[in-house]
């Protein structure tokens, strides 16, 4: 997984409107990247309903998060929607895992690693948390660590 | 700024809504009145000899009226029926709208217009959601999440675990 100090690779994510989400996109503001294995798991759901509650806190911390994983953007779209949340989703469907793979994130299983990666205004890479298994929900406290660490807490 | 970095889970204090012997195991349970695990963790619960905080975890996008039902068992607390309040609401979470939890309310003869006031009101909303945020600072995910001495049982309780807590509880 990529490390504290080095900045984000180069990558194309698709969100939901169909545009490129891109490293221009990080700079000037706090990014926070939810990589999680698959839409529609269940341990993903409980995993942004809970970060949707604490979306407040991190907007007053300049931090805007985001969901990414290999779904397609529908099912991506889907998914937040059955779970009633807001929390934008970024598509790493084609090339398959290409994003995750820069990152140091891909599962061989063929889906990320559930990990949280906070990247700075700058474009660096400030923090990042892989679950040691991808049942493992990381905790919103993390996320708030993470930024502390990060300088933005 | 609310600080929801890491932190342990807060003790019970006299802020907590505790019920049980004072002798029996302590129990720190963090739910949502809409959470069905949560209300079938509860009955499991009820039947142990087990000292019990409650703590509330609401998470609206699961579960819409699970706020309101937390404030309306705060507003409740107000006037000393809180768990008269919280076992009603895990009785039938069905019915979980604004004239429910009224139904609710006059079932506990409680002074209504009072109720109304304080379950809208910022006190109430802020002790819900000191609530919350103890639990996310101690790394609460999901509902019901159990801590006993010192460690966090997410989700519903297994067997062994509720083995662990019958066996202190009749120490």
């Amino acid at each position: 997984m990529i490390s504290p100090g080095e900045p984000a690779p180069d990558f194309t994510l698709r969100r939901e409107d169909g545009n490129a989400f891109t490293p221009e996109d990080l700079q000037g503001r706090t990014t926070v990247l939810v990589f999680y294995p698959f839409a529609f798991s269940p341990v993903c759901t409980d995993q942004f309903n809970l970060y949707e509650e604490v979306l407040g806190d991190l907007k007053a911390r300049g931090a805007t998060l985001y969901g990414v994983s290999c779904d397609a953007t529908w099912s991506q779209k889907a998914f937040r929607e059955k779970l009633g949340v807001t929390i934008e989703q970024l598509s790493d469907f084609e090339p398959k895992g290409e994003a995750c793979r820069a990152f140091g994130v891909y599962h061989p299983g063929g889906f990320p690693q559930r990990a949280l990666v906070i990247i700075g205004p700058d474009g660096v890479v400030k923090w990042g948390y892989e679950a040691e298994v991808p049942t493992e929900l990381p905790g919103a406290n993390l996320i708030f660590d993470g930024l502390a660490a990060a300088g933005s807490g | 700024m609310t600080e929801l970095g890491s932190a342990p889970v807060p003790a019970s204090s006299p802020e907590d809504h505790i019920t049980g012997p004072a002798d029996a195991p302590l129990v720190i349970e963090y739910a949502d009145f809409e959470c069905p695990y949560c209300a079938a963790q509860h009955l499991r619960i009820a039947r142990l000899r087990v000292r019990r905080v409650f703590r509330h975890f609401p998470v609206r996008s699961s579960h819409p009226r699970a706020w309101a039902a937390a404030c309306a068992a705060e507003a409740a607390a107000l006037q000393d029926r809180f768990w008269e309040m919280h076992d009603l609401l895990f009785a039938d979470q069905g019915r979980l709208e604004d004239p429910h939890l009224w139904e609710r309310a006059r079932e506990l003869a409680l002074d209504l217009d009072r109720f109304e006031v304080d379950r809208r009101s910022d006190a109430v909303g802020d002790r819900v959601r000191r609530d919350f945020q103890s639990g996310v600072r101690a790394g609460v995910v999901t509902t019901p999440s159990l801590f006993y001495e010192g460690r966090l049982y997410a989700g519903q309780l297994d067997a062994a675990a509720l083995a662990a807590l019958s066996a202190g509880g009749s120490a």
